[in-house]
């Protein structure tokens, strides 16, 4: 019973630990954003493994969520003689939910994986430690270039999947399904708010974006540095975002659409 | 190095991804058609607004003139006070003209609808709408309905 | 470029102790290491030589004791000291830790570029330099992934020396190479140390060649230095433990035995699970 208590004892002190040690490695991320701003060649190489090489996934995911949110949309809204409200339906669940928790998750799987298998591997290959024998911090160097260039790219790729999944909407209510497309639009427009559903779905992103990629680079610089570390670091940090990109998808769901 | 088509990539996706950010904000949201400064007000009390929200709509003849911009409850007349935001395009409404809250078909939203009177004086800023008719309740028909039919 | 006069060590520790965890690394030991000479550490594996260079390079700090480089307190010294010190220190791992991402040419490039404003003209003459040095001028553009081993290594040496570092620390440079290999690795570090001017720490249990290029060894066991002196002085040496390790026998005060009890009564114990 006594080592049971014990166990978890421990474990949560690990957890804290680990947490702790995480939250100090993002205030050094966070410091380092000079560093990145004066070295924007490392950013601009960061945004196009990171942001450019996702896009065909949001690209085609998004049409298709679009696609799909149209049908089913459309089947449910016609029994109340509201097919015509098609185009709100699909817009507000993309803008508020589905854009930035969708982008959230398929950028996990892509980018942050990605993210922290290379940390990783250079940390099990010495070349962290090498950096910093030639007084290079590579945490400033390697990590928050990776990090920010995260950050900026989430918003934007969250922004595309909303836009081409209201065309994907379009498409199947409008194209194939038969609604007036004028209908489809104004009602849109009329029940879709800048500030309130689409600002706010964009704050959803930043946060997701800040979240993801930093679990992402610390599972990498956190691994244990063999090939076995680094693939488990890899697997944790697509469970550990995803669990957190819903997570806060609620709290922030509430504080933003609660009243 | 392959560092200028990286540049080129990097660019293109800033430019789509903008582009996409400028259709969620013009074509899907409706920041084109009704902006939230160039309006005035004007307020009405109601004896119930039903299910009237801020940002609900305002019609004349079935046209968007503006929307709701606040709903309060004035404990003088024990009535709600709503405040109209009217765009500035419209600024010659007489002054009795009269205010309903409607609803659009039998299932949907609740949004107020002016009816121009024939006065020579016009509305303007922070004016009241002295002609008012509440929201329709549904129950309180239904109501008044069954009684009726009871005291037959 | 030193501060000290040249009769002082370059560096020099005192009281070292490090643990990790319960495992007691380095238990009190003293060393000098001389200036313009190549030092050799030697010791069974496990016994903290990389780690001994982590400490002077100052990415661990010790428990207790003082590490001087070139007059300057690598265990107290400030982050941003420390990185000054470190442009003057090369370190060779074992691995070579190249950037994999970038080709040969960079690589050497690297620290030129993150420490200098020199111009690209400036970079280059100096990267063709180095990497003339290591004889792998012509190997500019390939990536790290299509290197041997051996060239690895010296690529890296080639990146070590990129700013004229005072001294290079060396990661078992020779495990696991061919003999060919073996020899220009020798050689390069005989030829950079006399030929720049530097102090190398050579750390590694290949005793040949370690004994070859040293002008002065080190052996470490158990967390204490157990002897120190030439190479000659150390074949001379009485201690049979030195005779063993030198020598490469399989047994000695080093037992071929794990800690055992009796052979004869384990074996007519029978399996636990058969009482």
């Amino acid at each position: 019973m006594l080592s049971k208590v014990q166990q978890l004892g421990r474990s949560t002190i690990s957890v804290l630990e680990r947490l702790g040690r995480g939250f100090l490695f993002f205030i050094q991320l966070i410091a380092a954003l000079p560093n990145v701003v004066t070295r924007a060649p490392l950013l601009v190489q960061q945004l196009y493994s990171i942001g450019v090489l996702s896009f065909l996934i949001i690209f085609v995911s998004g049409l298709f969520v679009g696609m799909v949110l149209g049908l089913q949309g459309y089947y449910t809204l016609i029994d109340f003689g509201a097919e015509e409200s098609l185009g709100v339906m699909v817009s507000l669940s993309l803008v508020r939910e589905l854009g930035p928790v969708v982008t959230a998750l398929l950028f996990a799987g892509r980018a942050g994986s990605a993210l922290t298998a290379e940390i990783g591997l250079m940390k099990a290959t010495e070349q962290l430690s090498g950096m910093e024998m030639m007084a290079v911090d590579p945490i400033k160097r390697i990590v928050a270039p990776r990090f920010w260039a995260g950050v900026i790219s989430m918003p934007l790729l969250a922004a595309i999947f909303s836009a081409i999944g209201v065309v994907g909407g379009y498409i199947v209510g409008v194209g194939l399904l038969g609604i007036d497309a004028g209908a489809f639009w104004s009602q849109m427009q009329s029940k879709v708010d800048l500030t309130e559903d689409i600002l706010n779905g964009v704050i959803k992103s930043i946060v997701f974006g800040v979240v993801v990629s930093w679990i992402a680079v610390y599972e990498g610089y956190d691994a244990i540095p063999t090939s076995e570390g680094v693939s488990r670091a890899t697997t944790r940090t697509v469970v550990h975002s995803a669990l957190a990109v819903l997570a806060l998808d609620f709290m922030l769901t509430a504080l933003m659409f609660g009243e | 190095m392959h560092k200028k088509s990286v540049e080129i990539w990097v660019g293109l996706f800033m430019v789509v991804a903008i582009a996409a950010l400028f259709f969620l904000s013009m074509q899907v949201s409706s920041l084109n058609k009704f902006s939230v400064d160039s309006g005035y007000t004007i307020e009405a009390s109601f004896e119930n607004v039903g299910g009237l929200k801020v940002r609900s709509p305002v019609s004349v003849s079935g046209v968007k003139v503006g929307r709701v911009e606040a709903i309060s409850y004035d404990m003088e007349n024990f009535e709600a006070r709503v405040t109209l935001l009217i765009d500035n395009k419209y600024d010659a409404f007489p002054e009795d003209t009269s205010a309903s809250i409607f609803t659009s078909g039998l299932l949907g939203e609740q949004y107020i609808s002016l009816e121009p009177g024939g006065s020579d004086e016009v509305l303007k800023s922070g004016d009241q709408i002295k002609l008012v008719q509440s929201a329709v309740i549904l129950e309180q028909l239904i109501g008044q309905f069954l009684f009726s039919k009871a005291d037959e | 470029m030193s501060k000290q006069n040249s009769t002082t060590p370059l560096i020099e520790i005192r009281g070292l102790t490090f643990s990790r965890g319960e495992r007691v690394i380095f238990d009190d030991i003293d060393m000098d290491i001389a200036r313009g000479e190549v030092t050799t550490i030697m010791g069974p594996s496990g016994t903290g030589k990389t780690t001994l260079l982590r400490l002077i390079g100052g990415q661990l700090r010790p428990d207790s004791g003082s590490i001087r480089v070139d007059g300057e307190e690598v265990t107290t010294l400030s982050r941003r000291a420390l990185y000054q010190l470190r442009k003057r220190m090369g370190m060779l791992f074992q691995s070579g830790a190249l950037l994999t991402d970038m080709t040969v040419y960079e690589n050497v490039a690297f620290p030129l570029r993150e420490h200098t404003k020199l111009s690209p003209s400036m970079i280059r003459n100096l990267v063709l330099m180095k990497l003339e040095a290591v004889g792998l001028r012509g190997a500019r553009e390939l990536m790290p992934s299509e290197l041997s081993g051996g060239m690895a290594r010296r690529v890296a040496m080639a990146r070590a020396i990129a700013l004229d570092p005072m001294m290079i620390m060396y990661d078992e440079p020779f495990t696991g190479q061919d003999p060919i290999s073996m020899g220009v690795l020798v050689s390069l570090i005989r030829k950079l140390n006399s030929a720049l001017g530097l102090s190398s720490i050579v750390v590694s249990h290949d005793v040949a060649e370690a004994t070859e290029i040293a002008d002065h060894v080190y052996l470490i066991s158990n967390g204490k230095v157990v002897e120190h002196g030439t190479p000659e002085q150390l074949n001379n040496s009485t201690s049979p433990w030195v005779k063993q390790f030198l020598k490469g026998e399989p047994d000695g005060p080093v037992p071929f035995h794990f800690e055992a009890g009796d052979y004869l009564d384990d074996l007519l114990e029978g399996p636990a699970d058969a009482k």
